[in-house]
């Protein structure tokens, strides 16, 4: 499992770029799932058929774009001004390695503020090490996207570190599921979704044209044990988390149920989340068609939406336990 | 059908009955009344069958409504009150002339103005601060409520009563070109040469949340939706060249992101490659704001893959709203470039 992040979290793949990772996954998957299909939005659709014709349909989501910075103007002196695609922080962004596509890297940098100016991203640029505009726009076009270029790393014995760990972590778990899958009555159709940083969007139509009976979204959240923290119940290393709400959707109750009872079988201590702020794709997944139950299962995240996003990796095998339980494997 | 027509007609969101009325008989005229329907939103979907079922089916997508006030109620001195449909910035309404009602054969609209306490009256204070529409009224001329409410019940509808008119060297200001000039277009690529199935879309209801563009997408599901738009050109005074977003004159503007969608990076690399083989002018929007029909589209059903062309516009969504004649001719032109090399 952690191979299995430490290789995905390094491809590159902002919102609406996210083809290297669709690859990647597809390699890994191929032969251990019945058939693989994209759609308009990108959208990796898997699906492994139940053993049962009258079983149910199941959803698992997990999103493979992560946030990025698009270029919106090159000055006359080859700084990138750029906007957020997703939820980009600006307080994570100062004096930050980038690096595009291409490969071009470049330095995210915020300019001394103005009295009465305020930090937003119109106060950064990045600087690729062009001497003019139009060494820049040799080097990259308008609507290129950066992300962070920060190194996955290990911390401490369990612990790992990424830009894109939201959400190519779940990617991995949900890899990681179908290829340890046995046969089951249930058919599982596992979506990595695209654009779900900017609102969702390759869940809404995916979710449409699989028309499943139940959605997991399986994601990251935030955790509340660093200092000065906002007061969030959930903690690092104590187990995967079960959601209850967020912004977004209010999980079904007797899913919720389900999801326990499979981790309490398993063994696995679990966490219970609420989240007044952030949604997943099991948002846009209880909205499509008639409507469906839905839930998200998480793994806590420190530093979310930064360069370094910290997992601990008995969350992540704790979630792969519950969500196998849950399958009936 | 010319544009000034198109502009000068009142279309409110909501209320685009003039407009469709116009749409729906230039596009009988072209492709038959069998090609046209009328979706429950008021949106027109006009339907040009393929010979080639090989090729994507394309969607060109335009909307109909514009900005534009409601009467919600009247003063006892027989002035209006109103609200805004759409977005509109208070500080263009002041001293403006609208025409309240719809335009009929029967009953032509009512002339109006809208006003606020003249500058004698203002404190220093006073002019220090953008009056809200609440401080706003429109005039039409009653001697009391009674007779006010009488001429303009509330729920009436209100326009911004501008002549279009051309200006400078190929400039034209009008009220509603954002999305006239996307409107007018599409019927002039009702002939655009192309084997698959190409449907227009003359959306209802984008100012107020890409309403009619939602119950479109979902209708029609095409493989690729092409969205004609205005978009907001801010290139006056000194405003930083990061934050123009874009120039008037300067070429159609090829969209790789705004807050409602992303543009699939296939076609928008495909239209910006278009446009420089075929010397057609363009541009890229070098700021991400605003959001249209794309971001509907791209979500109805299934799924589209989607990207947008617009026309820069100057003082978008208000009474004298500036584009540029070639540009709105670029992006008829990249159009047709792009279904040719479908």
């Amino acid at each position: 499992m952690e191979q299995l992040i430490q290789k995905l979290t390094g491809i590159y793949g902002p919102s609406g770029r996210e083809e290297l990772v669709a690859a990647e996954i597809e390699t890994l998957l191929a032969g251990k799932v019945d058939s693989i299909r994209r759609d308009a939005l990108g959208n990796l659709i898997c699906e492994k058929k139940g053993t049962d014709p009258n079983g149910k349909r199941i959803m698992l989501a997990a999103h493979m774009d992560q946030i990025g910075l698009v270029v919106t103007h090159v000055e006359k002196e080859g700084y990138l001004r750029v906007s957020n695609i997703g939820g980009i922080s600006p307080a994570n962004s100062r004096t930050r390695r980038v690096k595009f596509a291409n490969g071009v890297m470049g330095v995210l940098h915020e300019q001394p503020l103005k009295p009465g100016e305020t930090t937003s991203l119109r106060t950064f640029y990045i600087d690729i090490g062009a001497a003019n505009e139009a060494e820049a726009l040799s080097l990259i076009s308008l609507g290129d996207v950066a992300v962070y270029a920060e190194d996955t790393f290990k911390m401490g014995a369990h612990r790992l570190a990424s830009p894109a760990m939201d959400d190519r972590m779940a990617c991995a778990l949900l890899v990681s599921i179908l290829q340890k899958l046995p046969p089951i009555k249930d058919t599982v159709i596992a979506v990595f979704t695209t654009q779900e940083e900017v609102g969702l969007r390759g869940a809404t139509t995916s979710a449409y044209s699989v028309q499943p009976d139940v959605g997991i979204a399986l994601d990251v959240t935030l955790t509340g044990d660093t200092p000065e923290e906002r007061r969030v119940a959930v903690n690092l290393g104590e187990g995967p988390t079960i959601v209850v709400m967020n912004a977004r959707s209010i999980s079904n109750p007797a899913l919720v149920n389900e999801l326990h009872a499979a981790a309490a079988k398993a063994g696995v201590a679990v966490q219970r989340e609420v989240l007044p702020f952030g949604g997943t794709d099991a948002g846009a997944m209880q909205l499509s068609r008639g409507g469906m139950p839905v839930c998200t299962v998480s793994v806590p995240c420190r530093y979310v939406h930064s360069a370094c996003e910290v997992v601990d990796m008995r969350d992540v095998e704790g979630a792969e336990k519950v969500l196998l339980g849950y399958l009936g494997a | 059908m010319d544009l000034k027509t198109l502009c000068e007609a009142q279309g409110v969101s909501g209320r685009e009955e003039h407009i469709r009325r116009m749409v729906w008989d230039a596009c009988a005229a072209k492709l038959g009344e069998d090609a046209l329907a009328l979706d429950g939103l008021g949106s027109v979907i006009a339907t040009r069958k393929g010979s080639d079922p090989g090729k994507p089916r394309v969607m060109l997508a335009a909307h109909m409504d514009e900005v534009g006030l409601l009467v919600v109620s009247a003063t006892e001195d027989g002035l209006l009150r109103f609200r805004a449909l759409g977005g509109v910035d208070s500080r263009v309404l002041v001293s403006k002339r609208v025409r309240v009602g719809y335009d009929t054969p029967e009953k032509p609209a009512l002339a109006g103005v809208i006003g606020a306490m003249a500058i004698h009256q203002q404190s220093p204070e006073d002019r220090k601060h953008v009056l809200p529409i609440e401080q706003l009224f429109i005039d039409i001329g009653a001697k009391d409520k009674a007779e006010a409410e009488r001429m303009a019940p509330a729920g009436t509808l209100v326009t911004f009563d501008t002549p279009y008119t051309p200006f400078g060297e190929g400039l034209v200001y009008a009220k509603a070109l954002d999305d006239r000039v996307g409107v007018w277009n599409l019927l002039n690529l009702l002939d655009a040469p192309y084997a698959g199935e190409l449907v227009f879309a003359f959306t209802s209801q984008e100012e107020v949340g890409l309403r009619g563009a939602t119950s479109a997408g979902y209708r029609v599901q095409p493989d690729i939706a092409v969205v004609l738009e205005t978009t907001a050109a801010n290139d006056l005074g000194e405003i930083p060249e990061a934050l123009q977003v874009c120039r008037v004159g300067q070429g159609v503007c090829v969209s790789f992101m705004d807050t409602a969608s992303l543009a699939d990076s296939q076609l928008y690399r495909t239209m910006l490659a278009l446009g420089k083989e075929k010397a057609i002018p363009h541009q890229v929007k070098q700021f991400v704001s605003g959001g249209n029909d794309a971001g509907a589209l791209q979500r109805a059903g299934a799924g589209s893959r989607t990207v947008v062309l617009s026309v820069p516009c100057r003082n978008i969504h208000s009474p004298t709203s500036v584009c540029a004649l070639r540009d709105m001719a670029a992006q008829e032109s990249l159009t047709r470039a792009f279904l040719e090399n479908l």
